[in-house]
């Protein structure tokens, strides 16, 4: 008999989805695991793959049609089988079970929590963030199929369920599962496989021939290993969403350049120096932003110290160094504090006290000519503040296009703590600081 | 360390203890002049007396009922059921007297009393007297029900069913008498209520007791041959129900299987599961499994009787099932 390929329900919200593009023709053979279609919803574009193997019999919907949930969008027939018949047995409504797998981005349950608080806030005033969501699968969390030890491994391993393939009955995930997905090789040589890819291509005669460059392997350096653990638990567990602002810097290189004057040479501040300050005494008004999620209790922990992290590249990777109180301490003293620790971590000669206990950070690329970008958050970390170089750009001032000096930082945060509108409430708020830096010394 | 049969081993334990304390005695159908119907007591009525060994009429309740009285006034009865079949003839005196009396007199008895039963169905005796029913007794608190699968156990676990002041029901499966196994010679004691790893494995965890050790025992052997090693949990005792090694085990294999002889419907399997679930639901990789009689009175006829017992390759593949 046909089996029906029916528009997955991608997340608790999702009520319809666009077909963006048939990846498999009419009549094309399709093997289990195959993508189908690629299908686009509010959140996200993903690839759907087939539970069945056979003929794609016939596209139900045409690209570009958005249809609700569980809506019936191909038939997939066996080879020779007589497909009007099976089209003729369509249910009108297919059954909730969608037999898709969704690859790659699944919208994770965990994302919408935040939305969910933020339409219904709780009489306490606290947004109750241990809803138990419905999923693709009744009401399993995530949606995905797995037994209880595999979803704990999955959870203490920083591992998306979604990402793994089932082996058990339904595409239950399993501890097996969980076991060899930790063996297989993480895609470490992703970066290395383009160059190969140039090295072994065979040049056209009209190329001068390049001299070979050999592919080389590095080894993993511990704290390499201890970056790469950390930052894909971050990215792959933690809903980040990333705000930019632009600041006027001028108030401040000028205000740096009359502090240094006073200061001798080897205690000179610098501009990270009065972003760190400016960070912290504005997250004095943002507790939210200063905090953790604490994922076992079901709680955000709002930390009563602000501690910020500042992100120090050192020789095979990169190291946090911790100003504790940095919103209570003068600038100088946050500038002294800093400047040994960040020698004693290229040094290499780092204490452990230097580099914990932060509750918020900042990465600063600005001696690096970056207009912006953003970073991953730094568990458990509810956020970090990645600043962009001050440079000289035209800006348009009471309709004049006159040379300004800007800076973009980019917030990142954790969707489960906050939403948009309390990080671009910090990032505005911090511009009092940034533009109006006398209140810094205040 | 010697090879005895269960039997003899049952037979020593009582035969110690009668002559450690002559407050020991044995009652029941046929334990006299006869030496037990299962042979148990052979030569016990020669060398210990008659006070000691007494024969009794054909009442199940009189037997348990006078076991309770001589139990409260300070004798340490040990009474002989035939069958566990015709325990439900003495029901009112074992549930509401046995398991009860010290609580009801808030302690001024005590009721240092076994029963001995014996259990389980394969040997053709048609419905009503091939019963498994160890689970309904091992429902009412105040009664300690043990049920040992070796020789071993059984010696050691009767000796200290003699020796505890509680009631207890100690069941004997029909089938296991004539298996042999070290047992040593000396005056050991095995605690009631301690289960116990019979075999250690790493895939799939079985809880079983009584007789269903050895049909899982053999489900083990051949499936170690394909390369599935199985842990196997003696309960030993049904209550006071020890979970510790069950759930131990459990959180090494993930899986488990429960094997009884009794039926599955509010069996020991039902009980052993949702503990699991209950303590271990984290560690849970895949359903529960139990393995149990069908759910019919046991049949006379051979065939059918076999078929509708848990056999070895039941057990197989509801390891099978959970792998």
């Amino acid at each position: 008999m046909a089996d029906i390929v029916t528009m997955p329900k991608l997340g608790f919200d999702m009520a319809e989805g666009t077909l963006v593009r048939w990846v498999i023709s009419e009549g094309e053979a399709v093997k289990k695991g195959a993508v189908l279609a690629e299908i686009e919803t509010d959140k996200a574009t993903v690839e759907v793959e087939s539970n069945f193997e056979g003929i794609l019999a016939r596209h139900l919907v045409p690209e570009g049609e958005v249809v609700p949930v569980n809506t019936p969008i191909a038939v997939i027939a066996a080879p020779g089988e007589q497909v009007e018949a099976a089209k003729e047995t369509l249910p009108a409504k297919a059954a909730p079970e969608s037999p898709v797998e969704v690859v790659a981005p699944v919208v994770a349950a965990k994302e919408a929590l935040p939305a969910k608080g933020e339409e219904k806030p709780s009489a306490e005033g606290v947004a109750p963030i241990t809803l138990a969501l419905p999923g693709e699968e009744g009401h399993l969390p995530g949606g995905v199929k797995a037994s209880p030890v595999a979803r704990r491994m999955a959870e203490e391993r920083g591992i998306s369920l979604g990402s793994i393939q089932g082996s058990g009955p339904g595409g239950r995930v399993t501890k097996k599962d969980i076991e060899a997905f930790q063996i297989s090789p993480a895609p470490v040589s992703a970066a290395a496989m383009p160059a190969a890819a140039v090295s072994t291509a065979p040049t056209t005669a009209a190329s001068i021939p390049a001299t070979p460059t050999p592919t080389t392997t590095v080894p993993l350096n511990r704290l390499r290993a201890i970056i790469g653990r950390r930052m894909a638990e971050s990215k792959q567990r933690v809903p980040h969403f990333y705000v930019t602002h632009e600041y006027d810097m001028a108030a401040m290189m000028a205000l740096r350049e009359q502090v240094n004057q006073t200061l001798p040479d080897d205690e000179k501040t610098s501009i990270n120096d009065y972003i760190v300050k400016a960070a912290a005494l504005t997250l004095r008004q943002f507790p939210n932003l200063n905090a953790s999620l604490d994922e076992s209790a079901n709680q955000i922990i709002q930390h009563g110290s602000v501690n910020i992290g500042i992100a120090v590249a050192v020789e095979g990777g990169l190291l946090t160094v911790v100003c504790r109180d940095a919103d209570q301490k003068p600038l100088r003293q946050i500038s002294a504090e800093v400047r040994v620790m960040v020698q004693r971590a290229r040094a290499g000669k780092v204490r452990p006290n230097d580099i914990e206990g932060s509750t918020f950070s900042v990465s600063n690329m600005g001696m690096y000519d970056v207009e912006h970008f953003i970073a991953i958050l730094n568990p458990p970390e509810a956020a970090i503040l990645a600043v962009g170089s001050a440079r000289e750009v035209p800006v348009v001032k009471e309709g004049q296009i006159v040379p300004g000096l800007r800076m973009k930082a980019t917030i990142s945060v954790d969707h489960r703590v906050s939403d948009g509108a309390e990080a671009a409430r910090y990032m505005q708020a911090l511009a009092q600081y940034i533009e109006e830096p006398i209140r810094l010394l205040l | 360390m010697p090879k005895i049969t269960m039997r003899e081993a049952i037979s020593r334990a009582l035969w110690e203890e009668m002559e450690r304390d002559s407050n020991v005695f044995i009652l029941g159908e046929e334990v006299g002049l006869w030496g037990g119907t299962y042979a148990v007591t052979k030569g016990f009525y020669d060398h210990f007396g008659a006070d000691r060994v007494r024969d009794t009429p054909i009442s199940e309740a009189a037997i348990v009922g006078a076991a309770i009285g001589s139990a409260m006034t300070g004798l340490r009865p040990v009474a002989e059921l035939m069958t566990i079949n015709f325990a439900f003839s003495a029901m009112e005196h074992i549930v509401n007297e046995a398991a009860k009396l010290h609580y009801m007199f808030g302690g001024q008895f005590i009721l240092p009393l076994v029963i001995r039963v014996v259990g389980g169905g394969g040997r053709q005796l048609g419905a009503t007297h091939s019963q498994t029913p160890d689970a309904i007794f091992a429902h009412f608190p105040g009664l300690k029900v043990v049920a040992p699968g070796t020789p071993e156990d059984a010696k050691g676990l009767l000796k200290s069913a003699i020796r505890i002041d509680d009631p207890v029901l100690f069941i004997e499966h029909a089938t296991l008498y004539q298996v042999r196994g070290e047992v040593p010679d000396d005056d050991f004691n095995t605690p009631i209520g301690k289960s116990k790893i019979q075999r250690p494995g790493r895939d799939v965890t079985i809880v079983t007791y009584s007789k269903m050790l050895e049909t899982s025992t053999k489900a083990a052997e051949q499936l170690a041959r394909e390369g599935i090693e199985v842990e196997i949990v003696d309960l030993r005792t049904l209550r006071p129900l020890d979970m510790e090694p069950v759930l131990e085990s459990f959180k090494k294999t993930n899986r488990a299987v429960i094997v009884e002889e009794g039926w599955r419907s509010y069996g020991v399997g039902s009980e052993v599961a949702t503990r699991i679930y209950e303590e271990a639901f984290d560690y849970v990789d895949a359903p529960i499994q139990r393995v149990a009689q069908k759910e019919v009175p046991l049949p006379y006829n051979r065939t059918l009787e076999q078929m509708a017992l848990p056999q070895v390759e039941d057990v197989i593949r509801a390891v099978k099932e959970v792998l």
